[in-house]
């Protein structure tokens, strides 16, 4: 297909230096990232209210809580793998517990940040993140629901973390409506449901394509938003197709397919398989070529959806 | 003490390796030349006069140990183990890609030499100190030896593991800080100033020396010193050029972690007396 691709973290320092000319609450937090999170528009834009507070996650986090305690609408920001790994009791403790409308932005999840390697592809933030009360997670899939998001978070009531990649993103959700913990319904089919999110949201749509060309009918639902998780819509899914296949740029054991198989094990038990990465640290390569190696393809969605179907009959 | 001669041969491999990174670095079309040059003659002097290391056995027991804890200085590194035998030279230009054994930063599970893996900052440190201190208690004397970032610094660890090392009076550890002055975003001072630097270290029970971290002779007194020195850490603050013997990456913050390109990447290569 021929989608137009932009920068997820361009989409978010725009939209934050935009934010920041009327809400004047909003300060804006790095860890020496700033140039690669995109951060540095706000800092260009407002110097005054831009913190660079060096390699120092913890220090971010924590940082961000005396903010928001203080009226102040702090959005943080560093690569998933500190903010979520490093910081991660910061964000417990100095964040979650006391219920602070910090908002984590953090950029580079996943496999697709290419040559660093495992110690900077973070695949476990969703479910870090995941298990602390409070929080409310996104993870939008182009740039214009990124935007969205930014723009619906400054006055959400509880911290935030939002989950970005590297990669420029193709343009899938122009024009369409987003509310938080809605999910979008990209396609409609009866046959086997696929929601993704993220980086592969993009990936879903052309294996449904690809099944569709097999005589298979698809549903492609991007859940944007983790937590709180549209326990309604998953339902809905689980109720009217033969079973739903997950698929993310995320470890298989914490992330989006781990949360739609609590929802449809309680509500409407069904089959349930995950795409994603494997139980394994990432290494360093081409993004493409890790997403390939790693089984986060077309070939792997379509092949464990007629898996579902074939076990169905 | 070093030699006339000695420091001749220092030069010639400090020059190989630092042909090696901008190569590597130029094939991968990703990682960061501007702090693995800065680290090339400290690394040099290490491998090739002080650290004893055995590379056709590479887990050889007595061995010294080096933690690299600014790992994505890792160029250096690998460029400094081919040279001495641990894996053949041409496997330098597989850099970062796909199935490599040379990660975007070290592994130690997957390339023999490697110590640790880092690549979060600030975390190197303490495990240079739990080697230390098992070589305590095993009794043994091989040396522990490490390399910080400035810009690391700035990350607490970094200080609970100035702690560790003096309360545990490791004087078999010796330290490099390579204090190019840059960081990422900036100049270190700008983004989070960290002097008085050698006052903070002093204050904290390590030996501190201070060091120009290109000049072979005073690398190679500071680790003699570090040798004599009885129950504290030793911290080496190196002062060093970020993107140092390239002219345009040195001192220069935008060279941190962008590759040359290929015209860039030839010229490094003709500054450094060979072609790409
Ligand atoms: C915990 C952590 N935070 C952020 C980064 C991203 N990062 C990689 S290199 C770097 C700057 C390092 O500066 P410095 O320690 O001075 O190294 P040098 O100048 O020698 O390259 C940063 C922030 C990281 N690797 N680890
Ligand atoms: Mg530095």
């Amino acid at each position: 297909m021929n989608w137009k691709k932009e920068s997820v973290r361009d989409a978010y320092g725009k939209t934050l230096v935009e934010l920041g000319k009327e809400r004047k609450e909003i300060v804006v937090l790095d860890a020496d990232l700033s140039s690669s999170t995109k951060t540095s528009l706000f800092a260009r834009a407002f110097p005054d209210r831009f913190f660079n507070v060096g390699i120092a996650e913890q220090n971010l986090m924590s940082l961000a809580a005396g903010f928001a305690y203080s009226g102040k609408i702090p959005f943080a920001s560093t690569f998933a793998v500190f903010a979520t790994g490093r910081a991660y009791d910061q964000v417990r403790q100095s964040i979650c517990y006391p219920n602070l409308k910090v908002r984590i932005v953090a950029t580079h999840s996943g496999l697709t940040v290419g040559g660093d390697g495992a110690s900077h592809q973070m695949c476990e933030d969703i479910g870090l993140m995941r298990s602390m009360p409070n929080i409310a997670i996104f993870s939008p899939c182009d740039a214009p629901q990124t935007r969205e998001i930014i723009k619906s978070v400054v006055d959400y009531p509880g911290p935030v973390y939002v989950r970005l990649v590297r990669q420029d993103l193709p343009t899938l959700t122009e024009g369409m409506d987003f509310r938080i913990g809605e999910a979008q319904v990209l396609a409609d089919g009866n046959d086997i449901t696929l929601i993704a999110t993220g980086s592969m949201v993009s990936t879903a749509i052309l294996a449904a394509s690809e099944l569709k060309n097999q005589g298979i009918s698809v549903r492609v639902i991007n859940l944007h938003t983790i937590k709180p998780i549209d326990l309604k819509t998953i339902v809905r899914c689980a109720r009217e197709t033969q079973g739903i296949v997950t698929v993310e740029e995320h470890t298989v054991t914490t992330g989006l397919g781990a949360a739609v198989a609590e929802v449809v094990s309680e509500h409407c038990p069904t089959f349930v398989m995950r795409v994603g990465v494997p139980d394994t640290f990432g290494e360093s390569g081409e993004p493409d070529a890790l997403l390939e190696k790693y089984g986060l393809n077309v070939e792997t969605i379509v092949r464990k959806a007629k898996s579902i179907l074939e076990v169905k009959k | 003490m070093l030699t006339d001669e000695e420091i001749k041969f220092l030069e010639e491999k400090a020059l190989a390796v630092r042909r090696h990174i901008i190569r590597m670095i130029y094939t991968a079309q990703s990682g960061h030349p501007g702090g693995s040059l800065s680290a090339t003659d400290i690394l040099v002097t290490l491998y090739f006069k002080y650290l004893k290391h055995r590379w056709a056995e590479p887990n050889w027991s007595e061995r010294d140990r080096f933690v690299l804890s600014k790992g994505h200085g890792v160029p250096a590194l690998y460029a400094v183990l081919a040279e001495c035998g641990y894996f053949p030279k041409e496997e330098l230009l597989t850099l970062r890609k796909i199935n490599s054994r040379l990660q975007g930063h070290p592994d130690a599970r997957k390339l023999p030499g490697i110590e640790a893996s880092t690549g979060s900052l600030g975390q190197g440190l303490s495990v240079a100190c739990g080697m230390a201190l098992a070589g305590k208690i095993d009794k043994k004397d091989y040396r522990v030896y490490a390399l910080i970032g400035d810009g690391e610094s700035e990350s607490g660890q970094i200080w609970e593991a100035a702690m560790t090392a003096h309360h545990y009076k490791l004087d078999n550890l010796t330290v490099f800080l390579d204090r190019n002055n840059l960081q990422i975003d900036g100049c270190t001072e700008n983004i989070m100033c960290l002097e008085p630097l050698s006052t903070k270290w002093e204050a904290a029970g390590w030996h501190v020396l201070e060091i120009n971290g290109h000049n072979y002779r005073e690398i190679g007194y500071a680790i003699e010193e570090s040798w004599t020195v009885k129950e504290k850490p030793t911290m080496i603050i190196a002062k060093t050029i970020k993107g140092k013997g390239v002219s345009f990456m040195e001192n220069n913050v935008s060279f941190h972690g962008k590759p040359p390109t290929k015209e860039e990447a030839e010229r490094a290569m003709k500054e450094l007396g060979d072609t790409l």
